[in-house]
This record gives structure tokens, sequence and C-alpha cells, in this order.
């Protein structure tokens, strides 16, 4: 019967920093100047999937950075783990909060801009996107900040490969022997630059 | 009114909209978390499933669990 090899698979994460920094600012970038294509791709396909489908559901209005006393958006802090696709909301709360100008007008008026303070002549912003949107503000949020919060875990795989499997689990998969096809177990990884 | 349990579950099922949203992000942290665990393709589609299956367990026991307490205490 054969013995189960060590799980170990060599992959070349190249310079884990640079390569962080990459998933980071696009998710799958990161993997993909490690030559890990199709790790890249999927992480790309489901972070970014994920985020633009919950920015979709709540109109462009659901990413926006805002700290001031009344409206702290929390929340994107989450959000931000996405990188690039939500910077624009920065640009937008420097020019609508710091700046007190019009936001620009990116995918449609109001993209990734803070509402605007309440204020008696024009109301409460905030409410009405809650009003306008129902369920659909909150879920939209929530896709967001889950597709931020994924990409940390893929940041993390860019930095130092894939997280070795759990210690009982692992002591199953031995039991068990190797998978069907005659591959050897795989499930941690070793770094080799 | 009065509604019997049946009602208040087809009441339930039938507003999948909200339900439905919780697919994509079932399959999403899925696959991402497989991901993160292993590297060859295979092995992340399977942890993956095993992954999509114990959230959707997850989720529909806690369904259970307040569909009864509901049904019991409210």
């Amino acid at each position: 019967m054969n013995e189960p090899q060590d799980a170990i698979i060599e992959v070349d994460l190249r310079r884990p920093e640079v390569a962080a920094v990459w998933a980071w600012l696009w998710p799958g970038a990161g993997h993909l100047y490690q030559r890990r294509f199709a790790k890249g791709l999927l992480f790309m396909v489901c972070i970014l999937g994920t985020y633009f489908y919950g920015l979709a559901l709540g109109s462009g209005r659901v990413v926006y950075a805002s700290f001031t006393e009344t409206d702290r958006r929390w929340q994107y802090l989450c959000q931000l783990g996405v990188g690039l696709p939500a910077m624009p909301a920065l640009v937008q709360s420097y020019r609508v909060i710091r700046k007190n100008q019009r936001p620009l007008e990116l995918l449609g008026p109001e993209f990734m801009a803070p509402p605007h303070p309440v204020d008696p002549e024009r109301g409460d912003k905030l409410a009405s996107w809650h009003r306008k949107y129902h369920q659909y503000f909150e879920l939209g949020t929530l896709y967001t900040m889950v597709a931020g919060l994924l990409n940390v875990l893929a940041i993390y795989d860019a930095y130092a490969g894939p997280l070795a499997p759990a210690p009982e689990e692992e002591k199953k998969r031995r039991r068990r022997g190797p998978p069907d096809g005659g591959g050897a177990p795989v499930g941690a990884a070793d770094t080799a630059s | 009114m009065d509604f019997d349990a049946a009602t208040v579950l087809i009441a339930a099922l039938s507003r999948p909209m909200l339900a439905w949203y919780s697919i994509p992000l079932i399959v999403a942290f899925s696959l991402v978390y497989g991901a993160t665990r292993h590297e060859l393709m295979s092995e992340i589609l399977q942890q993956a499933i095993r992954a999509g299956v114990w959230i959707t367990g997850f989720m529909f026991t806690i369904f259970a669990v307040l569909f009864v307490v509901s049904r019991l205490f409210l």
C-alpha cells in the first residue's frame, strides 16, 4: 500500500511583499504576478464579482467614505479591502467633505459619494437612499463588505501561500490514503523563493 | 389573524428574494476559502463543496431553530 506523501507543493511566491500589495490593489493580481494564474482568476472572479454585484445592488451608493460625527461609515474599512475598486470613494469624500465641492460624476451622479449632512433644506440624504433602495442598500453594503474581507484572505494567500489543513483533517486524510486518481494529497504549501 | 405553521413557512419561502441573495455569497466565500487552503484546483473545489454544504446546513439549522421558537413562543 502506498504511503501518503508529505502534503507539500512548491509554490514560488516570488517577492511576497510585492505580491501582497498587488493582491490588495486588485484582487487576484498578486497571484497573477506569482504566475498562479488559476487561483488569480478564481480570486478575481469571486471577489470582484461579489463586489461589483453589491455595488450594483446599491446603485453605486453603498461604497462611500465618511467619518464625520454624524455618519461614521465603518463598513468602508471592510470595503477598502478590495483596493482600487473602492478608492474612488476616497476621492469623492475628499471633494465633498473636505473641499465642500460637488462629487465627480464617475458612473452616474453621487457615485461613491458620501451623503451630505442632514440639512433642514436638503433633508436627510442617507435616509432617502434607504427609502429608495430598501433592503438592497443593506444587501449591497453586505456584498461589498464581504468582498473586501475575502480579499484579505487572498492577500494572505499571496503573501504566505495556502494555509495548511487543520491537524485533524490532515490525520483523516492520511488515514484515508491518497485521493482517487493517484495524485498525492496536497494541502500545505512551501515557499521557495 | 391567526396563521398556521404551513402558512408561515410558505410565506417565508414565498419571499425567496432575500434568501436567494445568500447563494452567490456562499459560492464566493466557499471558493475563496477553499483557495486559501489548497493550491490545486481539484482540491480547492472539494474544499469549496464541503464549506458550501456546511454553511448551507448551518443556515438551515438556524432557520429551523428560529422557526420552531417562533411557533412555540411567539
